[in-house]
């Protein structure tokens, strides 16, 4: 009797796996990796792991390069950023995705157990993306607002649409007088750090807190990742809040204003910034660190991005793995490959002085 | 035959079938207790970085010590699971009450699995469930809450725009561990001697006086125990809260506003994938927090249902 | 109960004997008419609002509920008066109970309709033929994840349920003094391990054998027979208790040996309880989501080696597909709610076949 009991749990299992073993319909080469006629010569499994932001765009990559390459697989974990980062330290994948660089005293204590000793790590700004402000206000499609103004909706003092400072910025707009309630995510994340730093660069005066995965303030709405953002935000009335912009769908979404002009954001806008932002100092060579000039006022820059890394080393212990990361970044960084992204994820293409600089960056893998 | 030789008991007939049998028995007890100290064990090892490294060099905590940063998180996860509890207890016993006494027979097999499948809903559902229908659904009666019981602290305002309120998580909460609840208690009122509820019928009580001086009686240590299973898992539950409560203040009773403290077990869940270092030692020593206080709620329950089953009608 | 106070019933005829049972007591289809009477009323009522005010819309959960209440206190006053203050309590306690089995029903009918209405959009074959590998936008399916959850499931299913088990024996049929007490308190202990730090526990142990960064099925496996387990020891040994002492005193008397007692007496007669119990601590684990992701991973391809590689499971699944949609986000969500859905079908199909197997093994009892 009691082989019933446990016996039932595994002959389920067992009649599952029976009913099952057949492999998946879209995967007939996959599994085996028997294809001989394949073009490419590359073959294994490649593991990144990191920040849950480039997930879309890590998977259109990863279909389009497993399609060129029938015998690869590339796994890419979305674990997030903080876990990615500390996974490829350990060693626990060959590459990594994170919002943020290595900091300049990480890379000087970091030993980086994939990496062959006393060499350094390539960092590729390859995931730009735009942040959109997005607002949820009947009627209205768009606003223009200044950095002080987004600064004050949000810190909270500014508390109604018909207030004084955006009236003043839109005079076409019927603003109604219902009371703002800003949205903010409560997750730890790389969207909420960079809209935070953009906020204390361009408005210093209003946003004194400092940059900051984690909302710094204390109170007000909160939402968990991008998706509990944007149901947040279209479930309510007079809502704002900020969200990757291949996300704002039909929301409302905010045109800032750089220098003398309001911009709504765009891919090129967003891969505009990055051109005009100066690479962090004291970096070796294949270290693309960006760090964006929020407060740039060049014409048709949209200061709010993303700026996603692809972090590898230059000298693995493992050749076989340098050789699936060199080819895998190669292809990350093409135009095909930043085209691929910006259909599946809304991403914003590197522009060719990026890519030359990539390029350069990848070619030192080994 | 000497007297020490009845006195004595005659030992049981050892077979080799027993030994093994009891042999197994007792492994697979010791088991628990092995993989139990090892949990402790593995929580208590990776905690001890976050006690010993000093305060300021863990970005996390944001420049306020480790008790600082934990006390919301405490607060808000027994705050959520205990009106999680007032509202579950009440319904699950009234459920469990009409399928075993007021339901027909054959219908009350029936309504036990409905009630089971509740049980079934994966978290993730429920989260997006009470985010997305129970939220919206909620609010304008927050705001008319707001309006016109706003003198009452619980109901101070001001209103949520979305309704993801510690309210609504709660209520999430409360119907996921309605169906923990409603099976034991279900199960403890059908053991009710039949010899009990008879004389009590037979005695002229209506079918509540029977209910109240025969079944609850014998039942109340069965329903404690069950209330507490429920408190633990609602004290532990992670993706429902974390998708659907707006955390982002600190301790406050108010439950209907949109700053609500987050609980550990979210906390964990939201901040793990981007903890980075030492950061992930707090958060473990959190999650050492949480186990402590489940242990707590635990011997609590042990030592209120071993003192009322001397009063209990189980006797 | 005086039946001179009582006024005149209608079904009573007047002049007749009165039925000496029935004093007193108010005829079994009043209640049915205050209850329709008081529905009629609120709907009149909330057809009215509605007509008023037609942004409002018809309210008809709301009067629904307020007829309940309203049928409620009609009862209570009326029984009161005819029936005495006992019977009117018996009563109203009738009403507040069944308002509780209804107000549990609202939730399990607004989620079910939730998922039934957006998940069967891709509720289709080529969902259970395919994986997420090369898949962008539209289409792919959750092969990978159905077998991940099975397998996971499974192995910790495998692992806990003779575990458990076995400790509910020892607990009932051998375990005396300190050490059977300390397993009883540390079990309800472990009962209040939350699912995160299953996950986590997992995830580091593997980390510590296996090296950084490794993340398998079988690790899943175990995060999930970490919660597992005590719901299984619990649930069993109430069963066994059950059991009464005269089946295994009859079967002592015979000669028959204490282990082969347990077997072929215990066990039989409680394993409708024991499967339940079982069903119960499967679908607890099965929907668990942070433990998995901490712990076995994520991947969009098959994996049939829980020891080997990232495994996929459904809740992962339904988890990503929300949290991450990419430009074309109903395809995203629409595979997030059929996820949801197969996953609740896949527990219901295990509940009826546990009940099939506790009915076909269980000793035919004469009641």
């Amino acid at each position: 009797m009691k082989f019933n009991t446990f016996g039932r749990t595994a002959a389920v299992t067992a009649l599952a796996a029976l009913a099952l073993s057949g492999c998946a319909a879209n995967e007939d080469t996959a599994a085996g990796g028997g294809s001989s006629e394949s073009a490419s010569e590359l073959t294994g499994t490649l593991v990144g792991a990191g920040a849950s932001s480039q997930q879309s765009a890590q998977e259109a990559w990863t279909t389009a390069f497993q399609t060129a390459n029938p015998d690869v697989t590339i796994e890419y974990d979305p674990a997030g950023s903080g876990a990615g980062r500390d996974t490829f330290l350990a060693g626990g994948s060959a590459f990594a995705g994170s919002d943020r660089a290595f900091k300049d005293d990480e890379i000087a204590e970091g030993d980086f157990a994939a990496c062959a000793p006393d060499t350094g790590i390539v960092e590729i700004p390859a995931y730009i993306s735009p942040i959109a402000v997005i607002f949820n206000l009947e009627g209205i499609d768009t606003l223009n607002l200044d950095a002080a103004t987004i600064a004050g909706i949000f810190n909270g003092s500014i508390t109604t649409w018909n207030d004084e400072q955006i009236a003043s910025q839109n005079p076409d707009a019927e603003l109604p007088d219902t009371a703002i309630t800003p949205v903010h995510r409560q997750d730890d994340s790389g969207t909420t750090e960079n809209f935070t730093e953009y906020l204390g660069a361009a408005a210093p005066e209003v946003w004194t807190d400092e940059a900051d995965g984690v909302w710094p303030l204390e109170g007000g709405e909160a939402a968990s990742q991008t998706s509990g953002m944007i149901d947040a935000v279209t479930g309510g009335e007079g809502t704002v809040g900020y969200a990757d912009a291949s996300r704002a769908g039909d929301l409302g979404t905010v045109s800032v204003k750089v220098g003398e002009e309001y911009v709504p954001y765009s891919a090129e806008a967003a891969a505009a910034i990055v051109d005009a932002s100066p690479m962090a100092e004291g970096r070796t060579e294949g270290d693309l660190a960006v760090e964006i000039d929020r407060t740039s006022e060049e014409a048709g820059v949209y200061p709010i991005v993303l700026v996603s890394y692809l972090i590898g080393c230059e000298e693995y212990t493992d050749p076989a793995s340098a050789e699936l990361v060199k080819a895998y970044f190669s292809y990350i960084v093409s135009e095909e490959g930043q085209q691929e992204a910006a259909d599946a994820a809304g991403s914003a293409p590197i522009s060719s002085d990026l890519f030359d600089k990539a390029s350069a960056a990848i070619e030192l893998i080994k | 035959m000497t007297a020490s030789a009845t006195t004595a008991l005659i030992p049981a007939k050892q077979r080799p079938g027993d030994r093994i049998f009891s042999g197994s028995a007792l492994v697979a007890g010791s088991l628990i207790l092995a993989v139990l100290a090892a949990v402790a064990a593995f929580l208590i090892l990776q905690s001890v970085p976050a006690v010993t490294t000093n305060p300021e060099d863990i970005s996390i905590l944001r420049g306020v010590n480790l008790a600082e940063y934990v006390w919301p998180l405490i607060f808000g996860t027994l705050w959520s699971a205990t009106i999680a509890l007032v509202l579950a207890v009440p319904v699950a016993i009234g459920i469990a009450l009409f399928i075993s006494h007021y339901a027909p027979r054959r219908l009350a097999q029936g309504l036990g699995y409905v009630i089971d499948l509740l049980a079934a809903v994966p978290s993730v559902v429920f989260g997006l469930w009470g985010g997305n229908v129970l939220a919206p659904a909620v609010q304008p009666f927050y705001s008319w809450l707001e309006q016109n019981a706003g003198w009452f602290p619980l109901f101070a305002g001001p209103a949520s725009g979305t309704g993801r309120t510690i309210l609504t998580a709660s209520v999430v909460l409360a119907v996921m561990i309605l169906p923990i609840i409603t099976a034991i208690c279900r199960e403890v009122f059908l053991q009710t001697p039949v010899l009990h509820e008879e004389a009590a019928l037979a005695l002229g009580a209506t079918r509540w006086e029977m209910i109240r001086m025969a079944v609850l009686p014998f039942g109340r240590a069965g329903i404690v125990s069950a209330a507490m299973l429920g408190l633990g898992r609602a004290l532990g539950e992670t993706m429902a809260v974390a998708m659907v409560l707006s955390a982002s203040g600190g301790v406050t009773f108010n439950l209907i506003s949109s700053s609500n403290p987050s609980t550990i077990a979210a906390n964990i869940a939201l901040s793990f994938p981007e903890a980075y270092g030492v950061n992930v030692n707090v958060l473990i020593a959190t999650g050492l927090i949480l186990f402590a206080i489940t242990l707590l709620v635990n011997t609590i329950a042990r030592i209120v249902v071993n003192r009322r089953k001397d009063f209990s009608g189980a006797n | 109960m005086s039946q001179l106070t009582a006024p005149p019933k209608a079904g009573a005829p007047t002049g007749a004997m009165p039925n000496s049972y029935a004093t007193g007591r108010l005829p079994r289809f009043v209640p049915l008419i205050v209850l329709a009477g008081s529905l009629v009323i609120m709907f009149a009522v909330f057809a009215l609002f509605a007509t008023a005010d037609p942004s409002g819309g018809f309210n008809a959960a709301g009067a629904v509920f307020l007829a309940v209440v309203l049928y409620g206190a009609v009862i209570y006053f009326v029984a009161r008066m005819i029936e005495g203050p006992r019977r009117a309590k018996d009563r109203l306690v009738t009403t507040l109970v069944t308002l509780a089995f209804v107000i549990a029903l609202l939730p399990l009918v607004s989620l079910l309709s939730t998922v039934l209405l957006n998940g069967t959009a891709r509720l289709d074959l080529t969902f259970f033929t395919n994986s997420m590998r090369n898949v962008v936008g539209e289409g792919g399916g959750a092969l990978h994840a159905v077998t991940g959850t099975l397998f996971m499931t499974g192995a910790a299913a495998i692992i806990s349920i003779p575990i458990g088990l076995l400790t509910s024996i020892y607990l009932v049929e051998y375990g005396r003094g300190r050490l059977a007490q300390a397993i009883t308190f540390f079990v309800d202990v472990m009962t209040g391990i939350p699912s995160i730090v299953a996950g986590l526990f997992a995830y580091t142990l593997f980390v510590i054998i296996f090296g950084p960064g490794v993340r398998l099925g079988i690790a899943g496996a175990i995060a999930l027979a970490v919660l597992m387990i005590p719901v299984v020891v619990r649930s069993s040994e109430e069963m066994l208790r059950l059991v009464p002492n005269e089946l295994r005193e009859a079967a002592f008397a015979l000669g028959v040996p204490k282990w082969l007692v347990v077997l072929k007496v215990v066990l039989p007669t409680s394993i409708a309880g024991l499967t339940t119990g079982i069903m119960l601590s499967i679908s607890r684990v099965i929907g668990e989501t942070a433990p998995l992701l901490v712990a076995a991973g994520y991947t969009n391809n098959m994996n049939y080696d829980l020891f080997e590689g990232r495994m996929q499971s459904l809740p992962v699944f339904v988890y990503s597909s929300y949290v991450s949609q990419g430009t074309e986000a109903q395809a995203y969500l629409d595979r997030a709610w059929t996820g949801a859905l197969t996953l609740i079908l896949i527990v219901m199909a295990l509940n009826l076949l546990a009940r099939f197997i506790a009915r076909a093994f269980s000793p035919k009892l004469s009641r």
